[in-house]
């Protein structure tokens, strides 16, 4: 057996992005931090994914990772990435493990209209609540890092080595997962449950525990893009934005855990320049590169890059 | 000594009466065959048997603990396994990784959540199951692809990992050609002899069942109408007009 490259690989590219990061226009620091948080969410959809499950509802977790950083300030006065970091994947992990426990009875479209049924109700409690921010929603202040307060700038490159750092622990904490008996148990489980349930293992609570750890990683995404972007607001668990994740998952492909981020990166990057380039007709030139994609890469644009780096 | 006890077991689907007190007491290490004609209740006896199905009425015992209405997981971790009638694997999967992650399953419990599947020891004990049910040069095949007696093998195969005490073959040679039946049965039972199992295997062809069972159990409209040693059985003159009769009758008219 090969061993698997796919982790040095990602720790090298983040590496080399971090080292570049003081070098390069803010604005690329800024689009970096955002794609790859959303790649996060992403990363958690590619393990329902492999389970024969899509969410139209991780913007539910990504919103609420964004929101427990934002009121963790609003009412704590909290500001330190490493605990509105852990702050935000305990929010989302518990929402999920309640309702995973009614979810995981549901599959197909089933599973992904009631995942965004959840979502919507959080939209609609957030536009109604003045507590919350409303419509509006609010800012939040330049992040503090383990006590320091650097200026915005220098901020904005130690959450970019920040960002990378979560992402190398979850690429590396996701990969061992799906390399481990209940891992493989995503595909075995899409193949067929029943077989799963006669050899003895439970498939509700197999895919419980998957929707949490999906939800984990969108809720560190979410707070990772808050504290990027300084602003949160209710559109964060809109429908369009858990489509966005989806979008970028088809793009990616499932079969790498390092797919998302690349398909997340280039997913950013175009939307920014169609939107420079084409401000009127952006929707469409995203839209065309999806068909595309489906067209002549239906496996995503990891299938690209082969079998070599699978997970295993 | 009686592993499997079953006393007074009922099943209606609505109207249709699918089984009816039926009782049966299976002891340790025998090899049962369970006949009948299609529409018998043999199939709906093992769903039962193994959770896929909740009696309306009657008590289901293993190994002295009451299992009636139990889910299959907890009846399959209580030391009962099945395989199906049409084999039961993960179709886009290797033959190889199929039965790995059934044995993944039967040696991490239920947290196998952080040790590798692809682990040396796995992966010896995967290729040694494959090697006595006689698959190993389908190793690498995709599940999906390979005949449907590679299938049923496999499916047996799987059903064994966690070492259970009763296995339920349902029709272990159905859709398999008449030529590769007693090959197929000859690599199940001698698989199955070195792990001690004590097996019930529904069955049609008379011929296997007076090969391999040590003991036959007839049915008939959701009835046992006979039980006793094979050729009592095969004898008996309700099992020769309602079950060997009517299978002569569909062969002379196909």
């Amino acid at each position: 057996m090969a061993a698997d490259r796919t982790i040095p690989y990602i720790a090298g590219a983040l590496i080399v992005a971090c080292v570049a990061c003081p070098f390069v226009p803010s604005w690329v620091v800024f689009i970096g931090i955002v794609s790859l948080a959303k790649g996060l969410v992403v990363l958690g959809l590619l393990v329902l994914w492999r389970t024969g499950l899509v969410s139209f509802g991780q913007s539910l977790y990504y919103a609420l990772g964004g929101y427990a950083v934002g009121l963790a300030y609003r009412y704590g006065g909290l500001t330190d990435v490493f605990v509105a970091v852990i702050l935000a994947a305990v929010v989302a992990g518990a929402v999920a493990f309640v309702l995973g426990f009614l979810l995981a009875g549901y599959r197909d479209l089933f599973f992904a209209m009631l995942s965004l049924a959840f979502a919507m109700i959080l939209y609609g409690v957030l536009v109604k609540s003045e507590s919350l921010g409303s419509t509006d929603g609010f800012t939040i202040p330049v992040p503090t890092f383990a006590g320091l307060g650097p200026g915005e700038e220098i901020a904005q490159i130690m959450l970019f080595v920040f960002t990378a750092a979560c992402i190398l622990a979850a690429c590396y904490a996701t990969q061992r997962y799906l390399s481990s008996t209940a891992g493989h148990l995503t595909t075995a489980i899409r193949d067929n449950e029943i077989r799963v349930e006669y050899l003895g293992y439970s498939v509700k609570r197999a895919i419980h525990t998957k929707y949490v750890i999906a939800a984990i990683l969108a809720g560190v995404g979410g707070a990772l893009v808050s504290l990027s972007v300084g602003h949160i607001d209710p559109e964060m668990t809109y429908w369009t934005t858990a489509g966005e994740f989806v979008f970028v998952a088809i793009l990616s492909g499932s079969a790498s855990v390092a797919a998302p981020f690349v398909g997340s990166v280039l997913f950013e990057l175009t939307r920014s320049y169609a939107m420079q380039y084409t401000p009127l007709t952006w929707h469409m030139v995203l839209g065309a590169a999806l068909l595309l994609l489906i067209m002549f890469l239906p496996n995503g644009l990891w299938s690209l890059f082969g079998k070599s780096a699978r997970v295993q | 000594m009686a592993i499997l006890e079953v006393k007074g077991l009922c099943k209606n689907f609505g109207s249709l009466v699918a089984a009816s007190d039926i009782n049966i007491s299976v002891d340790d290490h025998e090899v049962v065959g369970i006949i009948g004609a299609n529409g018998a209740g043999k199939t709906t006896f093992v769903n039962l048997v193994t959770g896929y199905l909740k009696p309306t009425r009657g008590t289901i015992s293993f190994n002295g603990r009451n299992i009636t209405s139990m889910p299959p997981r907890a009846i399959i971790n209580s030391g009962i396994s099945r395989s199906f009638q049409v084999p039961q694997v993960f179709g886009s999967a290797t033959i190889f990784d199929n039965v790995l992650i059934a044995l993944g399953i039967a040696h991490d419990g239920k947290f196998p959540i952080w040790r590798p599947l692809r682990r040396a020891d796995l992966v010896v004990t995967t290729d040694q199951i494959l090697e006595r049910f006689g698959i190993a040069a389908n190793r690498d095949h995709v599940a999906n692809q390979v005949s449907q007696g590679v299938r049923k093998l496999m499916d047996i195969a799987m059903a064994t990992v966690h070492r259970p005490r009763l296995l339920l073959l349902d029709e272990p040679t159905s859709g398999v050609s008449v030529e590769q039946k007693f090959e197929i049965m000859d690599v199940i039972m001698g698989a199955l002899r070195s792990e001690k199992i004590t097996v019930l295997f529904v069955e049609h062809d008379m011929d296997i069942i007076a090969r391999y069972a040590t003991r036959v159990v007839a049915f008939y409209d959701g009835t046992i109408i006979a039980d006793g040693l094979p050729q009592q059985v095969i004898d008996d003159p309700h099992v020769r007009r309602y079950i060997i009769g009517e299978q002569l009758r569909l062969k002379a008219e196909a």
